[in-house]
């Protein structure tokens, strides 16, 4: 057999095949990542969903926004409780992953649902330190004080920091499945509901089919009680049980989904293999 | 949780653990009992790490029974996870955290009483004074095991497991952690499983040796006898006599 021609020699300023080198490295991570693949896609679609059904409203009321000051930046920061509360569960959850310290945990006595509830406390206190600020900073900004929502306030913050959290664990879960390549779900989980809560629109703003997936999710059920209050000054009880029935279920559900992939993760020793 | 006297520390029965239809464990069956230091040797692949990850319950045997402290693993592992503990250089801590920070989160976790008064002690012990302010992504590999040991260490376990404990370490460093070791065994009269591919480690610090290739254990005994057995001079000799013996 021949030896291979020596490398050992002087190398250009500039390479285009150490660029392709480089691209590849990144290749073969997106090539068997199907969440990052989806990722590339995934964001203008939902962009284009979501502003497309706003559009479709707004032409039709025109002056719906000025009945009720302050309905959208409502939207804006009970949207950002949700988002923020399913941040607060799966960020910590992969923080532990990128610090290869999740095994270390699992090994202490610490248990599953002892897990379950400190990421969902942590989800409390990170949500309230992001949403406080802005809630207050809309005062001075926009003459919009979001508090005048009142009591129901707390049950629609309640409501979709559980909502919020169900969605993290049940990230969490899949990341735990299928490893930090799997990490964008945490952004991507989220914005795939932002169309069908209801957010800057009613539910009967969007298609037939998509109303009964709506109203399935507790998100819808609070703006639109949300709205309730601001329009008509009425809290409904109706969607109010809705939603924490709902989040109920839910958040059962996203508990025995966790607890099925840890059982999983055991199966197929996932829980030494952490990284990329 | 207190054994009687004769009950083993660690008894493993017929352990196997296949991934995919492969074996990485096949057949395993050994017991540690109190006090003792045993080594599982072997090469990369030879099935430590996975029968280390089923003594702790992170993973689940295809087959046969591991009981630690008499407790089946991993269905009742919470009834004895606070009486052991672990240390291996394919984990980590939080890098961001301070060294003082981790030792407490992991402090609470285990149930330590005085959580301070034993950080302070540990921290004397293992000389951890000049860097326990410092984050834990900060500091040196020989720091991060000194750290990584203190950790293992909160609990005052009745058991450790070890996984490569000197791996990545230079010679002092790793004479510094085997020491610490001899003499917290001594002490403590804790019983320690050692997972290493460290020759001169092994015959130091193990009472007995599991000589594992291809997810079994091959040949077991006193670090000597295993040599006189052979007739071989050093462990090393044995070890690649084994190995070779499952390259032929």
């Amino acid at each position: 057999m021949s030896e291979p021609d020596s490398v050992c020699r002087p190398q250009g300023a500039f390479s285009f095949r150490r660029v392709l080198a480089v691209m590849l490295r990144h290749l073969y991570v997106l090539r068997r990542s199907w969440p990052r693949l989806l990722e590339l896609a995934y964001w203008p679609l939902i962009q284009m969903v979501l502003w497309g059904f706003v559009t479709k409203f707004f032409l039709g009321h025109s002056s719906w926004v000025a009945e009720a000051a302050g309905v959208l930046i409502s939207a804006v920061l009970l949207w950002d409780v949700l988002f923020r509360a399913n941040l607060g569960v799966s960020l910590p959850f992969i923080e532990e992953m990128w610090s290869r310290n999740l095994a270390q945990m699992f090994v202490s006595p610490l248990r599953d649902a002892e897990l379950i509830t400190a990421l969902i406390s942590m989800s409390l206190i990170r949500t309230l330190i992001s949403v406080t600020p802005a809630a207050f900073l809309a005062l001075p900004f926009f003459d919009v004080w979001v508090f005048e929502l009142g009591v129901p306030l707390v049950a629609f913050f309640t409501n979709l920091l559980v909502f919020g959290a169900v969605i993290g664990i049940t990230v969490a879960a899949l990341i735990l499945r299928f490893g930090l390549g799997a990490e964008s779900l945490c952004w991507l989980g989220i914005f795939l509901l932002a169309p069908v809560s209801a957010i800057y629109y009613p539910v009967d703003a969007l298609p037939e089919w998509l109303q009964m997936i709506a109203l399935s999710l507790p998100g819808a059920h609070v703006f639109e009680g949300m709205r309730g209050v601001l329009f008509d000054g009425v809290f409904s009880w109706n969607h109010f049980f809705w939603a924490a029935g709902l989040n109920v279920a839910l958040l059962s559900l996203a508990t025995l989904f966790f607890l099925h992939m840890m059982k999983m993760a055991r199966i197929k020793g996932l829980l030494m293999q952490q990284g990329e | 949780m207190n054994l009687p006297m004769s009950e083993p520390v660690i008894e493993v029965t017929d352990l196997y653990k296949s991934f995919d239809g492969v074996h990485a464990v096949n057949g395993v069956s050994f017991r540690v009992d109190a006090g003792q230091t045993v080594a599982l040797l072997g090469g990369n692949g030879a099935g430590k790490t996975t029968t280390i990850s089923m003594l702790l319950g992170l993973l689940s045997p295809s087959a046969g029974e591991v009981r630690v402290l008499g407790a089946r693993m991993p269905a009742e592992r919470h009834k004895v996870l606070g009486c052991m503990n672990f240390s291996s250089p394919y984990v980590d801590l939080p890098k961001r955290l301070k060294v003082w920070e981790n030792l407490t989160v992991y402090a609470h976790l285990y149930g330590v009483r005085d959580v301070k008064g034993r950080i302070n002690e540990l921290s004397d012990d293992l000389e951890l004074a000049d860097f326990i302010k410092r984050p834990f992504g900060d500091l040196s590999a020989g720091q991060k095991t000194r750290v990584a040991l203190a950790k293992s260490l909160l609990n005052a376990p009745k058991l450790m497991l070890m996984d490569e404990p000197t791996a990545s370490l230079d010679p002092d460093t790793g004479d510094w952690v085997r020491g610490y070791l001899e003499r917290y065994r001594a002490r403590t009269g804790a019983s320690i499983l050692l997972a290493s591919h460290n020759m001169g480690e092994v015959e130091r610090l193990a009472d007995h040796v599991l000589m594992m290739r291809g997810g079994k254990i091959v040949d077991q005994g006193a670090p000597r006898d295993l040599i006189t057995r052979h007739g071989r001079e050093t462990l090393e000799q044995v070890f690649l006599d084994i190995a070779r013996a499952g390259d032929t």
